[in-house]
């Protein structure tokens, strides 16, 4: 089990490898399965993610509930600025607006928080020039660090809050975003512990208890954060707070959330009178 | 735990528990009766019920029945799907008691059978199958795992374990249940292997078992 990013960081250094590297590694040892075979699985993964990102930039159609859909292909046209920021803010949304659709995604670490990882792996790795398989890499360096907050504290947003989905996702997409700009082991540590520390307290607070608003905008602002975190590492900035006593405080926090602030549409936005009127309007629309 | 649950699984949105879970629900109910069913009731408990709509979860456990994975893009289909395969079907929201919130109860008929099953959505794509017929039980779907309906005699799960001892099949939990002393009773046997054919037309054949249903895992290698 891997229990400790300080850990994954300091095996990966006394070995001269990748964190990616530690966690294909101990993979291999545990599912036994073939390495080729891993790799092969996590591939996969990662051409579904990028099938999910072309596809909700070209939705045009609203979500099932009429809530969502369009605000991806929006941003790609008219946002005032084209830049990194703005293309994982759409590509975070396209995912998310295609998952509110019933497309096909990869849960990373859930469904609600699918976007992060795939829009930011994808422009970091486009604009560092890092091939397809450095980018399945990184898959592996994601996935340890979500392990790791699994086993620490929690991924579900009915435990910990928002924090614990669209947090962990972050703080997973900028750890593999550093390894992927050529980061080093240490400087992957730094970026988990500043981007989760920068959501700490998200609340999860779902209008209608459905995964569309706030959901969708917050994978955008997790993919923001975690891209906000690359460059603050990749420049030297260290975290003061080590990484794994960051996932702590946030399971802790997650803890001190009161229930109407996870999961369950009865505070936050949900509970606003416009959420709860979204909410008792979408009760009865079924477009089907 | 594997990397493949973090980044994972391939999924129709947009919820693990709502829409890929109940997606596995309707596989669990369908392997009950063995076949897409000529009809279903589905009753949908707590959470499901006031939020399928949007979740697409009636669609998901219909799409589960006629026999899709999790990760079939079909699902949003799945009612029409279920016209053409002459499934009729009705989605009703009711009350199961305390059971927990995302739970459906499905009731089936295919030809001369019929089985009434319920379970839950426990959260992360994660499921339990909870009742069969009117027996309660514990089922994730991830294992192999024979439902005997037998007899309450003496003898009757040395019988069946004895069965699968005489082919190697070792026993990873055992779960036996009855509704009164001496009548109608059910074991839900977990094996570490995938169980043969030949074993499973063993254990049916045997004195004092009524039906026996096989459950490979839902897990998947996508």
């Amino acid at each position: 089990m891997l229990t400790s990013i300080e850990h994954m960081v300091k095996a990966a250094s006394r070995q001269h490898c990748k964190v990616s590297d530690v966690v294909l590694e101990y993979e291999v040892l545990t599912s036994g399965r073939p390495r080729d075979r891993i790799v092969e699985k996590m591939h996969k993964r990662l051409s579904i993610m990028l099938l999910s990102i072309e596809k909700g930039k070209r939705l045009t159609e609203r979500s099932p509930t009429g809530l969502s859909g369009g605000d991806a292909a929006r941003l790609l046209s008219h946002s005032p600025v084209q830049d990194m920021l703005s293309e994982v803010l759409a590509r975070a949304i396209a995912v998310a607006e295609y998952n509110a659709a019933m497309g096909k995604i990869v849960a990373a670490p859930t469904a609600g928080s699918a976007g992060v990882l795939p829009a930011v792996l994808s422009v970091i790795a486009e604009h560092f020039g890092a091939t397809e398989e450095d980018t399945v890499m990184s898959l592996f360096t994601a996935a340890g660090i979500g392990m790791v907050i699994s086993y620490r504290a929690t991924l579900a947003g009915a435990e910990g809050g928002c924090q614990a989905e669209c947090g962990s996702a972050s703080a997973m997409a900028a750890g593999a975003a550093v390894e992927l700009a050529g980061g080093d082991p240490e400087q992957v540590s730094w970026a988990v512990a500043s981007a989760l520390s920068a959501q700490l307290g998200l609340v999860c607070d779902p209008v209608g208890g459905l995964v569309e608003v706030p959901c969708i905008q917050r994978n955008g602002y997790a993919g923001a954060i975690a891209l906000s975190a690359l460059y603050l590492s990749l420049a030297g900035v260290k975290s003061h707070i080590p990484a794994d006593e960051v996932i702590d405080a946030m399971y802790a926090v997650g803890k001190a959330l009161p229930e109407s602030l996870r999961e369950t549409a009865t505070g936050g936005l949900a509970a606003t009178p416009t959420g709860v009127a979204i909410a008792t309007r979408c009760t009865g629309c079924h477009p089907r | 735990m594997s990397v493949f649950d973090i980044i994972g699984p391939i999924m129709i949105g947009p919820s693990s528990s709502h829409t890929a879970g109940a997606v596995k629900l309707g596989n669990l109910a369908r392997n009950v009766i063995g076949h897409t069913p000529d009809h279903a009731e589905i009753l949908l408990h707590g959470s499901f019920a006031r939020t399928y709509k949007g979740h697409g979860t009636d669609l998901a456990l219909v799409a589960g029945l006629l026999g899709m994975r999790p990760d079939d893009e079909r699902i949003p289909q799945a009612f029409h799907i279920a016209a053409g395969s002459g499934m009729q079907f009705d989605i009703v929201e009711g009350d199961l008691g305390n059971v927990h919130p995302n739970s459906a109860r499905f009731s089936l008929s295919w030809q001369n059978t019929s089985a009434i099953v319920e379970g839950s959505s426990v959260g992360g794509g994660a499921v339990v199958l909870t009742a069969v017929d009117g027996f309660s039980l514990e089922y994730s779907g991830n294992s192999h795992a024979l439902l005997v309906f037998h007899l309450d005699r003496p003898g009757s799960v040395a019988a069946v374990t004895g069965v699968l001892a005489a082919s190697m099949l070792n026993i990873g939990a055992m779960r036996v249940s009855r509704r009164e002393k001496g009548s109608e009773a059910l074991m839900l046997i977990e094996v570490d292997q995938e169980i043969p054919s030949s074993v499973v037309a063993k254990v049916s054949s045997l004195e004092y078992v009524r039906r026996v249903i096989y459950f490979a895992p839902l897990e998947d290698d996508n």
